[in-house]
C-alpha cells in the first residue's frame, strides 16, 4: 500500500495532465471545424468537445480506451480490425526471434569463455556492437531475406534475433566468468571436466546476469519485430497498424496501437521476470 | 620478442602471402562461369591460414594494445574475405555488396551522406539527446526533495525502458511536421528517461558517513548537493550519457522510417533499400556506426576527465 499510492499518484496526474493537454491541443481544431455553426458556445462546450473530436490532435484517454475495447470486442480474434490479433503476430515474431537470439547468445558466450582466440577476436566487436544503431541494419535484413524468398514471421524474427543475442552475449561473458579463482580451483582439485565445470559453477553462477539481460533483449526484441513491419507490405502486426493508421491521419488508432504496443512490452517483460523468479527460487531450493 | 617474431613469420607471413595470391588470381566478376576449383582450395586453405594466424596472435602475451591487434586481425580477415568472397563467387549486389563498393558509393555519394549526417546527426540527435539527458537531469535534480514524487516516478520510468517509446514517432511526426524537431522529440522522450533513473540512483549514491561528516560542517542543502552528492552522481550520469548516445541515433533512423524529409540516414536507408541500392544502404550504415562509436569513445573519455577518481575508471 505504502508502494502504490505514490505510483498511483504519479499515474493520476499523468491523466489529468492528458486531458489538460487534450484541452489545450485540439481547442483550435474543435473552434474552427466543430463550434463553428454553434454561434453562441460556452467553455463547457469547448472542453467537451475537446474530449470528444473525431480527428483529434491528441484523443482523450477514453476514446484510446474504447477504441481498444471495441476492437477487442466488436470483432473476432482473427479479423485485421481486432488490435489483438495485430499484436499476436507481433509477439509471435518477437518470441521466436527472443528464443533463438537467446540460445545462440549464449552458446556464443559459452563459446567466447572456452576459447581465447575467440575471446581476443570476437568479443571487442561485439561490446563495440552495443555503441552502433544495429536496428538501422533492420531494412537490409528485410531485403536479402526477401531476394531468398523468405517471407512472413522468419525476416522479423531474424531481426528481433540478431538484436537479442548481442545483450545477451555481452552479460552471459561477464556471468560465466563470475565464479571466483577459489572456486574454480576447488572444482580443479575435484578433476571435474570442463563440461561439468560449466554445468555445476559457471552456468549457475552465470544465472543472475542473465535474466537482466534477457528483460533488455526481449525489449529491443519487440522495437525490431515491430520495425520489421514498417516497410510496405506488412498487413498484419502492430508496426504496420501504427503506419497505416498514420496514413490515414487515424489519430485515435495510433494511440491504441501505442498503448496496446507498450502493454505488449510490459506483458513480455514481465514472463521473463516470472520466468527469472521460478528458476532463481529452484537453484535455492535445488 | 621471439614469440612476436615466430608469429610474424610463421603465422602471419603465409596466411598474408596467399591471401595476395588469391586476390590477384580472383577471377573479374561476371567472368568464366563461376569460380575454378583450384580457387575453392586456395580459398579453404586460406581460411585455415587465417584461423590459425589468430589463434596465434591471440595466445601471445606481454604487450597491453596485443588484445586489439587480434580484434584488429580479425576484423580485417573478415573484411578480406567479404571482399573475395563477393568477388569471386559472383554475390548479387542486392544481396551483398564488397566492401569496396560500399566504399566507392561513400565516397561517390559523400555530398549527400554529409547532408544525412547533418539533419539526422547534428540535428535530430544531438538537439534531442541534449534536451532530453538535460530534462531527465533537471527533474531529477528537482524531486530530489520530494520523497513521494520519487517513489512515484521511479516504477514508472523504470517500466519505460521495456515500451517500445520509439513507436511514438508517427504521432510525433504528426505533431512537429516532417521536419527534424520531429525525430528530435522522439529522442527526447526515449532519453528522458533513463537519465532521469540514472539522476535518482546517483544522488542517493553517496555514502551515509559522508553525508554526515557534511552534516557536522554544518554544510547546507545546496552545498551538499554541489560538493557532495552530484560529484557523487557524476558517473551514474556519464553512464546514462552513454545508453542514451545509442538510445537516440536508434530512436532517430527509426523515427525516419515513419516519414520524413527527403534527407536523413534513416530516410536513406530505407528509401535506398526499397530501391536495392545495398551500397549506399551500407554505406550510411557505417556513417551510423561510426558516429555511434565516436560518440561513445568521446564519452569515454570524458568520464576518465571528470570522473577520475571513481573505482570504476581507477582500475581501468
Amino acid at each position: 500500500m505504502n508502494r502504490l499510492a505514490p505510483v498511483a499518484a504519479v499515474l493520476a496526474a499523468g491523466l489529468l495532465l492528458w486531458y489538460l493537454g487534450c484541452i489545450g491541443l485540439n481547442a483550435n481544431g474543435v473552434i474552427e471545424r466543430v463550434l463553428s455553426d454553434h454561434p453562441g458556445w460556452t467553455a463547457k462546450d469547448l472542453i467537451l468537445a475537446c474530449w470528444s473530436m473525431e480527428r483529434p490532435v491528441l484523443p482523450a484517454p477514453h476514446q484510446v480506451a474504447i477504441d481498444l475495447w471495441t476492437s477487442l470486442v466488436d470483432w473476432p480474434l482473427d479479423s485485421p480490425r481486432n488490435l489483438l490479433f495485430h499484436a499476436a503476430v507481433t509477439a509471435q515474431s518477437t518470441l521466436v526471434g527472443f528464443v533463438l537470439g537467446g540460445l545462440f547468445g549464449v552458446l556464443l558466450a559459452a563459446a567466447i569463455v572456452h576459447s581465447r582466440t575467440l575471446d581476443r577476436a570476437l568479443l571487442p566487436w561485439i561490446v563495440a556492437s552495443q555503441t552502433v544503431p544495429v536496428l538501422a541494419i533492420a531494412p537490409i535484413v528485410l531485403v536479402i531475406l526477401g531476394s531468398l524468398g523468405f517471407s512472413g514471421v522468419a525476416p522479423k524474427a531474424a531481426i528481433a534475433m540478431y538484436l537479442c543475442f548481442f545483450p545477451v552475449t555481452v552479460a552471459m561473458v561477464q556471468g560465466l566468468r563470475s565464479p571466483q579463482r577459489i572456486e574454480t580451483e576447488l572444482l580443479h582439485t575435484y578433476a571435474a571436466s570442463r563440461l561439468q565445470a560449466f554445468w555445476m559453477l559457471r552456468l549457475p553462477a552465470a544465472l543472475p546476469f542473465l535474466f537482466p539481460s534477457l528483460r533488455v533483449a526481449v525489449a529491443a526484441g519487440l522495437v525490431g519485430a515491430m520495425v520489421a513491419e514498417l516497410p510496405t507490405g506488412a498487413q498484419a502486426g502492430l508496426g504496420a497498424r501504427l503506419l497505416t493508421a498514420s496514413y490515414y491521419g487515424n489519430t485515435v488508432g495510433i494511440w491504441s496501437a501505442l498503448v496496446l504496443s507498450a502493454l505488449l512490452g510490459l506483458t513480455l517483460t514481465a514472463a521473463v521476470g516470472a520466468l527469472e523468479r521460478i528458476v532463481m527460487r529452484r537453484r535455492r531450493a535445488g | 620478442m621471439t614469440e612476436l617474431r615466430r608469429f610474424l613469420l610463421g603465422a602471419l607471413m603465409p596466411a598474408l602471402l596467399l591471401a595476395v595470391g588469391v586476390w590477384i588470381f580472383v577471377p573479374v566478376p561476371g567472368g568464366e562461369g563461376g569460380p575454378r576449383p583450384a580457387l575453392w582450395v586456395a580459398l579453404l586453405v586460406l581460411l585455415w591460414l587465417a584461423a590459425r594466424s589468430l589463434r596465434a596472435l591471440a595466445a601471445l602475451d606481454g604487450h597491453a594494445a596485443l588484445p586489439s591487434a587480434t580484434a584488429a586481425l580479425f576484423g580485417l580477415w573478415v573484411l578480406y574475405f567479404w571482399q573475395v568472397g563477393v568477388t569471386a563467387f559472383d554475390v548479387p549486389r542486392v544481396l551483398l555488396p564488397a566492401p569496396s563498393a560500399i566504399a566507392l558509393a561513400m565516397v561517390g555519394q559523400a555530398a549527400t551522406l554529409a547532408r544525412d549526417f547533418v539533419q539526422t546527426v547534428l540535428k535530430a540527435v544531438l538537439v534531442g539527446w541534449v534536451l532530453g539527458s538535460a530534462l531527465g537531469f533537471a527533474v531529477g535534480v528537482a524531486i530530489d526533495r520530494l520523497p513521494f514524487l520519487q517513489r512515484g516516478l521511479l516504477p514508472v520510468a523504470s517500466l519505460t525502458s521495456t515500451i517500445p517509446l520509439v513507436a511514438v514517432a508517427p504521432i510525433m511526426v504528426m505533431w512537429f511536421g516532417f521536419e527534424w524537431p520531429s525525430k528530435a522529440a522522439v529522442v527526447v522522450l526515449m532519453t528522458f528517461f533513463p537519465m532521469l533513473v540514472a539522476t535518482l540512483a546517483g544522488l542517493q549514491a553517496a555514502g551515509r558517513i559522508e553525508r554526515e561528516l557534511m552534516h557536522s560542517y554544518a554544510a547546507s542543502y545546496r552545498r551538499t548537493l554541489l560538493d557532495l552528492r552530484l560529484p557523487c552522481a557524476l558517473p551514474f550520469i556519464m553512464s546514462a550519457l552513454k545508453v542514451n548516445a545509442t538510445l537516440a541515433l536508434i530512436g532517430a533512423i527509426v523515427a525516419e522510417f515513419f516519414g520524413s524529409p527527403t534527407v536523413g540516414l534513416g530516410f536513406r536507408i530505407s528509401t535506398e533499400a526499397s530501391r536495392m541500392n545495398m551500397a549506399l544502404v551500407w554505406g550510411a550504415i557505417v556513417v551510423a556506426a561510426v558516429t555511434g562509436s565516436l560518440a561513445y569513445a568521446l564519452l569515454v573519455q570524458l568520464e576518465r576527465r571528470w570522473a577520475f577518481w571513481h573505482p570504476s575508471v581507477r582500475s581501468r
